[in-house]
């Protein structure tokens, strides 16, 4: 370990903030969805959409807000995250609306539910949601080495998130995968505030076991290999893993966790044979789970040859999971280099979970292989500004924390990106900020809020060094 | 730590990286492949998103489109006497995606052929809706509604070509099916769709030129033909040396004739009353490989393109010599669509030339320019025009002294030639004949009309009584006349 123990050389400049570069992105995060919103509009009606000057300064609003909060409670943050987040969230609310004006859609909805209600309002107000859960994190909490006190109590919370929608008369049964809970007439997807709260308690423990899991271990082959009792966490994270996959049918959230898990556990004790254990175990789990359980077996064969496993499908399951890859797949290839533009598009033929776990198809679809490449570079963008924060951060913990919420969110981005695309099987996932549902944007707010806060403890100046009575020159003694 | 995390952001970047990859793997790469997948319904939502154009007769559509008020499929394919025209036009339909002329010219009907670049462009900035070009055909409106009416109930095909352009006039197939019935995609549509499928009469098949059938006493005209343009006959009316019940070469059968009077006949006698061993002998005599030589000039051995496709009449290539003294009377493998046979009577009628059929004379686009103009085409000259004339003299004999009576106009001024044939097949001939009927009509100005006719199973008709000059004859009559009136 090498903490960068002499800081104030650096922190001795007066280093800018940045907030001004930060304020010019976010006028380009806020604009540019208000011009695709026109795009959309134009293309759908032949005119100017009504709801563009609200939907505008609805965005401007929250943009402006999350902004004089920065300025205010976290001055030396990383510029590029507010505005990054912005424009993902402002094009999700687009690609949202805009399918809430396809009449295959509600068409569908009208038939299976005899009502229709468009889902880009709600997402507006998650959206606002969101920000304040934002401002909330950066108000309140003034330095994320609080957090630490926190590690024991996060790993219950965690846990406790984790297994809710498992709970009878409150979990809810999504299409097969377990990963909601109802409350009082809203759907909340714990998963994706137990990946902060896992962050939190990992971050915490990693800190303070670090030294037994690098150092306690003996040489073979070439690997450090860890003593047995050291291996009771890993084997506990991986067993929890496992059990979501089995009881709650979902394979991402299930990765993703095992996976950050990983890759904090090699941040933390540089171990190259924490990686190559996590690896073995992650490949064991998947097959023994990947061979027996139905619902991911279809997943899989949907995987390996969408086409033609909708000839061979064995069962419903199957072959709606077969017919979803299809269709999404058909979707990126009829979207070719440029897209066929916003709202001119047919991704709407995905006609399950076309604006969430889908909502990718659509940016394929209508924006192309340009308009795909330019949202994974600004996901890639969130992830390398986070890790660049790890390595700016003074304190391990911070380092640990902002490293497993950045690594999260790339694991996020790589299972549901490389799902839909089929790169690898499809998960129940959703894409950060661009799909539809509460609990992800509030969840992803907060994380963007944590990541800010670390970068403002990071690039913070040390205060100057008190002025040292010793260090004068000559001393004057009056009796 | 940095070291590791260094490694990790290193991780992250290859992960974005590999999405990146997979993504122009799919958007770049398999594009096309994914954009016209079969599975893709966006094809088909294309097809019905805007109004689609028309297919034309005499000047008028035969089809249209209606607002379906649908939100996947926008507009729907409607047809004017569906049955009718059915084997002109094919059928579009939203969920059993489209055939014939409207799947061939779906680029056009669409409005998203590149040739409709310009078109397409120019209604962007004048805000006009797109919309889909005309297809023209050549048919005849007249000369189709007597080839199905007096196809009535039977099941059978009718195709008449004018010989001097090869444009197709008339192309009627019975029973026949209502291509509005299954154009939508709603559970109705599939219900007539699967009746039709399951019916075992076949009504979807194009029976004009998808299907094969032994042409029989028909096919005698080709032999005569062969005949005339190796040598073998110079003079239609001299005898030939064919004895009453000539042995088949390499067997032990002799050639059964089904009338008096073939012994030596004429050419011309043995035309007009239909002499299977004068005409088996003939075959003999000219040898397989000429007589394949001939079949083929006439268009035997290949598929035409109409441009909708047609299956490839036969004339076997490697019989034996019986079997090739056989296939010149039109039995063993030889088989034919009725457009080939309406081929043969056209180029017979036009003097030997036979002119590549068709059916489509244009294509227009949207603002009634001419796209494409599709101009009458020389296939081949399979007999020369004295020997054709000597065809002409016999068939003509045929109509007005033997079994082609009831196909006679009698109009002024109007000679018709004709070919009666009565088609025995099935095991041991036990399935009831077809009967075959071709000829054409000739006046001074030459050959309006060249018709072929084949109905297959007579209802209510006596094994006896079906041959091709009581039941197809009237029928090519019916057409031949329409054809003679509608051009005044």
């Amino acid at each position: 370990m090498s903490v960068v123990t002499n800081t104030t050389t650096i922190g001795a400049i007066e280093a800018p903030s940045r907030r001004n570069t930060e304020l010019a992105l976010l006028a380009f995060a806020v604009v540019i969805p208000v011009f695709a919103y026109l795009n959309v509009g134009l293309a759908i009606d032949g005119k100017v959409p009504a709801g563009m000057a609200g939907y505008g300064l609805g965005l401007a609003l929250l943009a402006g807000v999350a902004h004089l909060v920065v300025r205010k409670w976290a001055p030396y943050s990383d510029p590029l995250l507010l505005p990054l987040a912005t424009l993902l969230n402002g094009m999700g609310l687009v690609l949202i609306w805009r399918l809430d004006q396809s009449p295959r859609l509600i068409a569908t909805s009208m038939r299976l539910y005899k009502s229709f209600s468009p889902d880009a309002p709600s997402q507006m107000m998650y959206s606002a949601v969101g920000i304040a859960m934002f401002v909330g994190v950066l108000v309140l909490l003034k330095d994320h080495r609080v957090l630490q006190r926190y590690t024991y109590i996060s790993m219950v919370v965690s846990l406790v998130l984790l297994l809710l929608p498992l709970v009878p008369g409150l979990g809810a049964d999504v299409f097969g995968a377990k990963i909601w809970i109802r409350v009082g007439g809203f759907s909340i997807q714990p998963g994706e505030f137990a990946k902060l709260v896992l962050a939190v308690f990992f971050s915490g423990y990693l800190m303070v076991k670090r030294d037994a899991l690098a150092l306690a271990s003996r040489r073979f082959m070439g690997l450090y290999l860890p003593r047995g009792r050291d291996l009771g966490p890993i084997l506990t994270i991986w067993a929890v893993s496992l059990l979501i996959l089995v009881f709650e049918n979902d394979l991402g959230t299930s990765l993703l966790f095992f996976g950050m898990f990983v890759i904090m556990l090699y941040v933390a004790t540089e171990r190259t044979s924490w990686i190559v254990m996590g690896l073995l175990m992650a490949v064991a789990g998947a097959a023994v789970v990947g061979s027996t359980a139905s619902h991911v077996k279809s997943r899989v064969a949907a995987w390996l040859d969408p086409f033609g496993c909708l000839e061979t499908a064995t069962d419903q399951n199957m072959l709606n999971a077969c017919d979803q890859m299809t269709q999404v797949l058909m979707s990126f290839g009829s979207g070719g280099i440029l897209g066929t533009g916003l709202g001119q598009g047919n991704s709407d033929l995905i006609s399950f979970a076309a604006n969430s776990d889908f909502i990718f198809a659509t940016v394929g679809e209508e924006l192309g292989l340009a308009g795909v490449m330019v949202f994974l570079l600004l996901y890639g963008l969130i992830v390398e500004r986070g890790i660049r924060t790890a390595l700016a951060a003074r304190d391990p913990f911070g380092k640990l924390l902002a490293m497993g919420l950045s690594g999260a969110f790339a694991l996020q981005i790589f299972v549901v990106a490389g799902g839909v695309m089929g790169l690898i099987p499809l998960t129940g996932m959703t894409m950060p900020f661009l799909a539809y549902g509460g609990s992800s944007v509030i969840a992803n707010w907060a994380l963007i809020g944590i990541l800010i806060r670390i970068s403002d403890t990071a690039r913070r100046p040390a205060p100057a060094p008190a002025p040292s009575p010793d260090a004068e020159m000559t001393q004057v003694v009056r009796p | 730590m940095n070291k590791p995390l260094r490694r990790v952001a290193i991780f992250c970047g290859l992960l974005i990286f590999a999405l990146l990859l997979r993504d122009n793997w799919l958007q770049f790469v398999r594009a096309d492949e994914l954009n016209s997948h079969a599975k893709n319904t966006r094809v088909r939502i294309e097809r019905y998103a805007n109004e689609r154009g028309n297919i034309i007769v005499d000047g008028k559509p035969i089809t249209g489109s209606v607002d379906s008020q649908d939100p996947y499929y926008k507009y729907k394919r409607t047809y004017t006497d569906g049955p009718m025209w059915a084997p002109v036009t094919g059928y579009a339909s939203q969920a059993y995606d489209a055939n014939q002329i409207e799947k061939i010219e779906d680029g056009i009907l669409t409005g998203n052929d590149d040739r409709l670049f310009f078109d397409r462009t120019l209604a962007m900035f004048t805000g006009d809706k797109k919309k889909g070009g005309d297809v023209v055909t050549t048919l005849s409106g007249a000369a189709q509604k007597a080839a199905y009416k007096g196809l009535g109930n039977n099941t059978g095909a009718v195709v008449a070509i004018e010989p001097s352009t090869g444009k197709i006039l008339a192309l009627a197939s019975t029973p026949s099916y209502d291509p509005t019935s299954f154009a939508g995609y709603s559970g109705k549509d599939e219900k007539a769709w699967v009746a039709l499928e399951k019916d075992k009469n076949k009504p979807k098949q194009n029976r004009a030129i998808r299907e094969i059938y032994p042409p029989g006493s028909v096919f005698k005209v080709v032999t005569a033909a062969a005949a005339l343009e190796s040598g073998k006959v110079t003079d239609i009316d001299a005898a030939t040396e064919t004895p009453e019940g000539w042995k088949i070469p390499l067997s032990t059968k002799p050639m059964k004739n089904h009338s008096g009077g073939c012994a030596n006949a004429s050419l011309n006698e043995a035309l007009r009353i239909s002499c299977n061993s004068v005409f088996a002998k003939l075959g003999d005599d000219v040898g397989r490989d000429k007589m394949v030589e001939m079949a083929e000039k006439f268009g035997f051995n290949a598929e035409q393109f109409t441009p909708v496709r047609s299956s490839a009449s036969v004339y076997d290539k490697q019989a034996d010599r019986g079997g090739n003294a056989l296939s010149s009377i039109g039995q063993f493998n030889t088989a034919t669509t009725p457009l080939q046979m309406a081929m043969v009577t056209a180029a017979i009628a036009n003097d030997g030339k036979l002119m590549k059929p068709y059916m489509v004379d244009k294509l227009v686009a949207p603002n009634l320019d001419v796209i494409k103009q599709n101009d009458p085409e020389e296939m081949s000259q399979p007999v020369s025009p004295e020997n054709a004339q000597k065809l002409q003299q016999m068939m003509e004999n045929v109509v007005s002294k033997g079994t082609g009576a009831k196909a006679d106009l009698n109009m002024d001024g109007v000679k018709v030639g004709g070919k009666t044939g009565t088609a025995q097949h099935g095991e041991k001939n036990a399935k009831r004949p077809y009967a075959w009927f071709i000829s054409y009509a000739k006046t001074a100005q030459g050959s309006p009309v060249a018709v072929a006719v084949i109905v297959e199973d007579a209802e209510g008709t006596n094994r006896e009584d079906i041959s091709g000059g009581g039941l197809a004859a009237p029928i090519a009559k019916a057409v031949m006349k329409a054809v003679i009136k509608s051009r005044g």
